[in-house]
């Protein structure tokens, strides 16, 4: 039976197999969307982006923010009647969001690229490095500036860090996690 | 008790009293923990959201970590531990990754090691009771919002900790301490975890929610078991910097014994709770 009428069964199926999540056995209760923190926020509350995951509405699903702003709180998957995990599906929505290069929230991004290039370095995140990466690269330099300075008056942003012994393993890990994606 | 203990990021930098009020609390419960040797980082949020088998592969590290010293582990942050269990439960349950993790990692994965986040491991491990007798200044009076968050709780199946909707494991420990949990519906709304750095505007309106929901049920301070709640809670309120204090659970078990290094540990706050605890003269 052919589903999808101006959709791409392909992305439906994809998206299925790469999740793991029973996307078709959403039949829109809505409980996922009453208990969704970021649903007032985001342009789509999660059982509208599983239904547009379901009619294989590649380039709308993807070009929402809901998918950006999800927390992953989880609260959806734990209260989902079929026991989607709806936040597992968000991640492999933004991931195949970055592979497409559809990318809504832009500093998002930039802050999961920076985050992980720190722990690819040292081993453990740096924060100070971190965040100081972080704005270079947003362009948002200036915000939070007052709460970076009154956490370095207290001694909770050490500037330099030793690392972890075993950068080798953490790179390999880092190498190793890239080709089978 | 012997457990292994995997600190995490935050707790070396933004959330370091979290990690003194840790480790003197339970070296006063007598609870030996023994820091991960060599730990790397769980991978957090950027991990999960951008690369599943590296969100998988970075925490079995430590977790190979914690099976060669041969202890359970405990964690007390709470998106580090909700990392750690999920990656213990995929090598559990899934044949497939389990095969691939212990190939990259070059470890064979036995399961005898618990993951336990550091409050399990407290109350449930130890239990309230035998916290209470150690109990020597009593927080008579402390009226708190234990707040849980997202990641100690869900999701369920996975943590298999208290129940989602409505825990009280925390607010049992705080009632063994002498302290008066208050009742309210906020306990695991989420405080919008690193997003606080990226869409700042929408997390203040969730924190401030949250906090209000403390005080409108009588809370005169939140309680937390995270670095990355009580920072939000702290930072990320409408109105910036004042209002009600947020602690690490640690910390007030450390008041509640009497143990000296409190002060240190509160002058790093950004909103200090000293005033509260010598208003109702709990301060050391």
């Amino acid at each position: 039976m052919e589903v999808c009428l101006n959709g791409s069964r392909s992305f439906y199926e994809t998206i299925r197999a790469k999740s793991g999540q029973p996307i078709e056995l959403c039949f829109q209760c809505q409980k996922c969307a009453t208990g969704c923190t970021m649903a007032a926020d985001a342009d789509h509350t999660p059982n509208q982006i599983l239904r547009m995951v379901q009619l294989g509405l590649q380039e709308k699903v993807l070009n929402s923010n809901s998918i950006w702003l999800c927390s992953s709180c989880e609260t959806c998957g734990a209260r989902c009647p079929n026991g989607i995990d709806i936040a597992e599906l968000m991640d492999t929505l933004k991931e195949t969001a970055v592979e497409t290069n559809m990318i809504r929230e832009k500093n998002v991004n930039i802050f999961n690229n920076v985050f992980l290039d720190s722990v690819k370095s040292m081993g453990r995140v740096h924060e100070v490095m971190m965040m100081a990466n972080y704005k270079l690269k947003s362009g948002d330099l200036f915000s939070d500036l007052d709460f970076g300075l009154a956490m370095f008056a207290k001694g909770k942003m050490p500037l330099f860090t030793k690392g972890v012994k075993a950068r080798d393993k953490v790179r390999q890990i880092f190498e190793r996690c890239s080709e089978y994606k | 008790m012997e457990l292994s203990y995997y600190p995490g990021c935050s707790l070396e930098a933004t959330a370091k009293e979290y990690n003194l009020s840790a480790m003197a609390a339970c070296k006063a419960l007598g609870i030996e923990l023994k820091e991960l040797e060599d730990w790397i980082c769980c991978g957090a949020t950027s991990a999960h959201s951008t690369n599943q088998k590296l969100a998988l592969t970075l925490p079995a590290q430590n977790l190979a970590q914690a099976q060669n010293m041969g202890l359970d582990l405990a964690i007390p942050c709470a998106a580090c531990y909700n990392r750690m269990k999920r990656t213990d439960h995929a090598l559990k349950t899934d044949e497939e990754k389990r095969a691939e993790i212990e190939e990259i990692i070059d470890f064979k994965y036995t399961g005898e090691i618990k993951v336990m986040s550091l409050l399990e491991a407290i109350v449930n491990g130890l239990g309230t009771k035998t916290v209470a007798e150690k109990v020597t200044r009593p927080l008579q009076g402390l009226k708190l919002a234990c707040y849980y968050g997202c990641l100690l709780v869900r999701p369920p199946q996975i943590t298999c900790f208290d129940n989602p909707e409505k825990p009280m494991t925390m607010d049992n420990l705080m009632k063994a301490l002498g302290a008066e949990p208050v009742k309210w519906s906020y306990k695991t709304d989420c405080c919008g975890a690193s997003l606080a750095l990226t869409a700042s505007s929408t997390v203040e309106k969730w924190v401030t929610r949250i906090i209000d929901m403390a005080e409108e049920a009588g809370a005169q301070a939140v309680v937390t078991a995270c670095p990355l709640c009580q920072s939000n809670l702290e930072m990320r309120r409408k109105n910036r910097l004042s209002g009600i204090p947020v602690f690490y659970f640690t910390e007030l078990i450390g008041v509640a014994l009497g143990l000296p290094d409190t002060k240190n540990w509160f002058v790093k706050h950004l909103i200090d709770p000293a005033p509260l605890l010598r208003a109702l003269s709990l301060a050391c």
